[in-house]
């Protein structure tokens, strides 16, 4: 479990957050800049320190105003990724990773350099410089110290933020790979959405110092309520879905998901992989009737659970298919038109292209949820 | 020509030891007043740098006849080290260094500040998440990154005692052998007749090891800053 209770008072900026969850996975932390979102991964690492509250990791008090426990940073043996890399200079490469590994007792050392090196594919940079490095390779010599230091728990705050779209595509899959062989719990700190629905498991979602709402990803970004903390930001729904079969002359996979079976694109994986999958409300179109004569592969029976109260010319509209969240995007005309109210049976047609596989993830497999916060 | 005389030999024998013993002695001493004054928040900040610039403001005679003042065989700390270790310094070389130490400390902690002010903090957060200690990481982020800065106030220092005069003529006077250091030997050349050719010769040999010290500086300073990387 991770347990985090935390005050803090800084300049014009009130902190209390609490919440607690499984410590399994990768825990996001979303927010917007300036939520509060570091000031809290730095309370976790014992970077800085909460006026009172209390941090538990696995069960471990870290830090506990009402008993006096505090913990100094290098007692926590939690990982920490920072933003900008945070390498140091005077030291080659192979000194980063081996700075925090070197003061693990040898008995602890349950990941080794090689380990680290062959996953992240460190190889060829060992015995450079930090400021030879580029911001990627940085990324991912950060990322590889951190883990060698052999942590209950990692932090990782906006690990891409100061890379460009190449560079993250870059880094991206290095850390799903890690979060599905290492098993080390993450928490994961972002802005970008993108990101979160491609690696976590559990959300925390926090604004202007507060906690607003823990749980599962694909609950939490398909709440109506929470809408305008996630963002409109192409707004969708997030599935777990996995690979039936290959439709070899079509070059199509299907997928399997509780509310159907969606026909895709062929994908690199194989029969029984899982995956996530985020399908936009935009590309999400609505029909009273089964259609028939259409185009589109993907057609699902549903309910309307939910309809978005915010002004304007489209609507979205949340669908319940078969117990799987579903969003769709449509014009306030066309639900004038069709007549639409929370519990009407339509069906939801899908475009089997409009299946974004650039957030195409992994899904990690384990045991995913946890508990209410506070 | 080239060969040096004994009466030059020994003077710059003097300055040499003089010097290297000031900046070997206020080192650990420099870096504990830089590290006070760059990190740390205490009631008297203000007045400890007060301190320590005061050197570098008033006449060096003050300074020296304070010393004097201060660790003349019956002054108040000059006596206690008499009597607890034997040790006089009044009107000996250990006298000579400890007046160009004081002289040249505000110029050592000054650099010594500057670089560990320049220290990215950020980088020794980093050092304790991985598990190390305050210490260690004091050792092995903070200590290399400002290396440059301890270089250049060790030369700097070193540099500045070489050409101590004003206190050191104050404090322990001019005696041959003992505290006549090359800029004293220099003075006395001066105020003999027929000196001249003597006191040029002094100032050459000056002029080369202040050059000598400045050229090695920048040597070590390239070498040191291709080593951290910055």
């Amino acid at each position: 479990m991770l347990e985090v209770s935390v005050r803090k008072r800084l300049a014009g900026f009130d902190l209390d957050i609490s919440f607690s969850c499984e410590s399994a996975g990768v825990i996001a932390v979303f927010g917007r800049s300036g939520a509060g979102k570091t000031t809290l991964v730095n309370m976790l690492a014992g970077l800085l320190r909460p006026d009172s509250g209390r941090i538990a990791v696995g069960g471990r008090t870290l830090f506990d105003s009402a008993s006096g426990v505090d913990v100094p940073p290098e007692r926590r043996r939690l990982g920490y990724v920072f933003q900008e890399g945070r390498l140091f200079p005077h030291l080659s490469v192979r000194g980063n990773l081996g700075y925090g590994l070197k003061r693990v007792p040898p008995d602890e050392r349950h990941i080794g350099l090689e380990h680290i090196v062959d996953l992240l594919g460190l190889e060829a940079l060992l015995a450079r410089r930090p400021h030879d490095l580029s911001g990627g390779e940085k990324q991912r010599v950060a990322l590889g110290r951190a883990l060698l230091a052999n942590p209950r728990l990692l932090l990782m705050d906006e690990p891409l933020a100061a890379l460009d779209q190449q560079r993250k595509a870059e880094v991206l899959p290095f850390i799903e790979q890690l979060r599905d062989d290492l098993g080390i719990p993450i928490v994961y700190v972002s802005h970008a959405m993108e990101e979160v629905i491609r690696l976590a498991d559990t959300l925390v979602l926090v604004s202007d110092g507060r906690t607003v709402a823990v749980g599962a990803v694909d609950e939490l970004t398909s709440r109506l309520d929470l809408r305008p903390l996630t963002g409109r930001y192409e707004a969708g729904a997030v599935i777990e879905a996995r690979v039936v079969r290959h439709d070899e002359e079509f070059e199509l996979s299907e997928l399997a998901f509780p509310g159907g079976t969606l026909r895709v694109p062929g994908l690199d994986l194989a029969p029984g992989a899982d995956l996530r999958i985020r399908i936009r409300a935009r590309d999400v179109a609505l029909a009273l009737e089964p259609p028939k004569d259409i185009s589109i592969l993907n057609v699902f029976p549903g309910m309307i659970r939910d309809i978005g109260a915010e002004p304007g010319a489209q609507v979205d509209i949340l669908l319940d298919l078969g117990g799987t969240a579903l969003w769709a995007r449509i014009t306030a005309r066309s639900r004038q038109d069709l007549g639409l109210t929370v519990g009407s049976r339509v069906y939801a047609l899908v475009k089997a292209v409009a299946i974004d596989r650039h957030v195409l993830g992994r899904s990690a497999g384990r045991p995913r949820f946890l508990s209410k916060p506070g | 020509m080239l060969e040096l005389t004994p009466l030059e030999r020994e003077a710059l024998g003097l300055s040499l030891t003089v010097a290297f013993w000031s900046v070997l002695a206020s080192l650990p001493l420099g870096l504990a007043t830089a590290w006070l004054l760059a990190r740390r928040e205490f009631y008297g900040k203000t007045l400890l740098n007060g301190l320590v610039h005061l050197p570098l403001v008033v006449p060096p005679v003050v300074v020296g006849y304070l010393l004097l003042l201060l660790f003349g065989r019956r002054g108040p700390l000059g006596a206690w080290l008499y009597d607890a270790f034997g040790v006089t310094v009044a009107f000996t070389w250990k006298g000579a260094a400890l007046a160009a130490a004081v002289m040249a400390f505000p110029l050592m902690v000054r650099a010594m500040r500057l670089s560990l002010e320049a220290v990215d903090r950020r980088l020794e957060a980093a050092a304790r998440t991985l598990g190390a200690r305050r210490f260690e990481v004091f050792l092995t982020v903070t200590l290399p990154l400002m290396s440059p800065g301890i270089l250049a106030g060790t030369i700097l220092a070193f540099a500045r005692s070489l050409g101590e005069f004003g206190a050191t003529i104050t404090f322990v006077s001019n005696i041959p052998g003992e505290t006549r250091t090359l800029p004293l030997a220099l003075y006395s050349l001066t105020q003999t007749p027929d000196g001249e050719t003597g006191a040029l010769r002094l100032t050459a040999i000056a002029v080369v090891l202040a050059f000598a010290s400045l050229a090695a500086s920048e040597v070590l300073a390239r070498r040191i800053r291709r080593h951290i990387g910055i």
